[in-house]
């Protein structure tokens, strides 16, 4: 019922609004891919001397390790939860929140539209150029096609699931802002935690085991590391399979989630401001 | 139309000190007090008419438009507006009533104006037979047809605020709420905007709720105002009687400063 009163129509013209208004910011766009780019040589040699001081055999191959670089570089905007939408957080430390509520939308679905095409629109203007350039890159730096079609498939559906896993994780940063009127504590805290549990600092096969064991049973893996993982063919198609259960199972608990705090913040909103 | 009786709302405001000790130990454990905005307000409106809305700064106005267009919740007391409580099913109360927070801006920046609109008309799902028409009427009075290509960043405060109105209206709702419409905007601006108030209300038959500093609005547009001070409705009638106790050469500026120092608010 709650749900027949907000039609799916409005959030699509919402959605549209935002590509729209996203892709506009072409200069940021090129600056992004050129830092990401640079980072991503920088990330190849440092794993490339750690690779060559090491006689043991690693449990990924530093083959497997480039994809999923240059996989991170070209869908940053897609993980990492740094990248911030700031209109949300002075809609609520400005108190323009009051327009958001007068309006006959649900505030966690409309904030959710807002940032997955922001996200959305970022890396379609990012992730083209790097992953062409990578491509063409010599023998040890470069990007590679999956081994198989069925990864590729696999590939795509974790990365759009993982996605959508972000962005309910990254709601949660937005909803603290009320309790502490602040986005810069609570941005730093998911940051920093949810990177190095997504395996952005070191891959996650490069973890110690234990270490592992804590960083499948949170949600931030699931955002990149399986799907690139499953492209560099590190994940077989079972384990593939698995992962997307699992990312369903996050993302509805963490929407549930979500919505009931979001709610509960609103009952105790105060606008700022006058 | 609108039933207020004994609206109450208080926030808890936290105490911030000035030197490092009392900042640390506030951090540890922090002091805060009860603020009341709205102590004690009532009052009764019917449908068709416009209501001036007044009171020093920090009266509670914002607060009560807010309370009753569904943004916040009172502590206590009842609001109802046609029939309906606002905060309680908050989505299809909104769908009827109209928004303008003259401070604050719910156009989308970045883009075109003619883009918000229509966003706004799938946000209200307003058919497009309905649509057009009302855009069209809300071109021809407030004039805006060199603005809509406009985005709204390049529009001038008096350009923006017109715009805001007209996005609030699109919908066709039968209250409107006005937040100091006409707040910052020159002689000409303001006139465009309250005949364009009078004219939705004549034609329209819009009941129109504002609150504003500028009592030539309240001279222009309302016989009705209703004033409050320190969270509690001082006086509801007639501006006339207002004027009658005071000496007839005072401008009704004059004759509000001087109810304000009488009721010491």
């Amino acid at each position: 019922m709650r749900y027949r009163q907000s039609n799916v129509r409005s959030y699509i013209a919402y959605f549209f609004l935002q590509i729209k208004q996203g892709l506009q910011y072409r200069t940021a766009a090129i600056a992004g891919a050129i830092t990401q780019f640079c980072w991503g040589f920088m990330l190849l040699f440092i794993f490339q001397a750690f690779y060559q001081s090491n006689i043991q055999t690693q449990p990924i191959s530093y083959t497997q390790v480039v994809q999923i670089i240059w996989l991170q570089q070209a869908f940053l905007a897609f993980f990492v939860l740094w990248f911030r939408d700031n209109d949300i957080f002075t809609m609520i430390l400005t108190g323009s929140i009051a327009y958001e509520l007068c309006r006959p939308i649900h505030l966690y679905s409309f904030w959710f539209v807002k940032l997955i095409s922001a996200r959305l629109s970022s890396a379609s203007l990012r992730c083209m150029p790097i992953l062409l350039v990578a491509a063409f890159l010599p023998a040890p730096y470069s990007l590679k096609l999956p081994p198989t079609m069925e990864h590729f498939l696999y590939f795509f559906l974790t990365l759009f699931l993982g996605l959508v896993l972000l962005v309910t994780i990254s709601m949660f940063v937005y909803i603290s802002t009320f309790y502490t009127y602040s986005a810069v504590g609570s941005m730093l805290l998911f940051a920093v935690f949810g990177e190095f549990f997504a395996g952005l600092i070191i891959p996650v096969p490069l973890m110690p085991l234990w270490l592992q064991k804590i960083v499948y049973a949170l949600p931030f893996r699931y955002t990149c590391d399986v799907p690139f993982r499953i492209y560099a063919g590190h994940i077989g198609i079972p384990e593939a399979i698995v992962s997307i259960f699992i990312q369903l199972g996050w993302i509805l608990l963490l929407v549930v989630l979500g919505r009931l705090l979001l709610q509960k913040s609103l009952q105790r909103v105060v606008v700022h401001g006058g | 139309m609108i039933e207020v009786l004994h609206l109450r709302k208080q926030f808890k405001v936290y105490e911030r000190k000035e030197s490092l000790r009392d900042s640390i130990s506030s951090f540890f454990f922090p002091k805060w007090k009860w603020v009341h905005a709205l102590e004690d307000v009532s009052f009764h409106i019917n449908p068709g008419e416009i209501i001036g809305y007044i009171g020093p700064n920090g009266a509670g106005k914002s607060t009560t438009l807010k309370i009753m267009s569904g943004i916040l919740l009172p502590t206590s007391g009842t609001c109802k507006v046609m029939g309906m409580i606002p905060w309680k099913n908050r989505i299809e109360y909104v769908r009827q009533i109209g928004v303008v927070f003259g401070q604050r801006s719910q156009l989308w920046w970045d883009v075109p104006v003619l883009d918000s609109f229509l966003l706004l008309k799938e946000i209200y799902r307003v058919e497009e037979g309905r649509y057009k028409k009302s855009l069209a009427m809300l071109v021809d009075i407030l004039q805006l047809q060199d603005l809509l290509s406009k985005p709204v960043r390049q529009l001038s405060l008096g350009q923006r605020i017109k715009c805001e109105i007209a996005a609030s209206l699109l919908h066709q709702p039968s209250i409107l709420f006005l937040d100091e419409p006409t707040i910052g905007l020159d002689a000409v601006a303001k006139i465009a905007i309250r005949k364009f108030i009078q004219r939705i209300n004549h034609e329209n038959k819009v009941t129109v709720i504002l609150t504003t500093h500028d009592m030539h609005d309240i001279e222009a547009l309302t016989n009705r105002v209703i004033l409050i001070g320190k969270g509690r409705t001082l006086f509801d009638g007639n501006v006339s009687l207002l004027k009658e106790n005071y000496t007839t050469d005072q401008s009704i500026e004059e004759i509000i400063a001087q109810v304000y120092t009488e009721y010491e608010i």
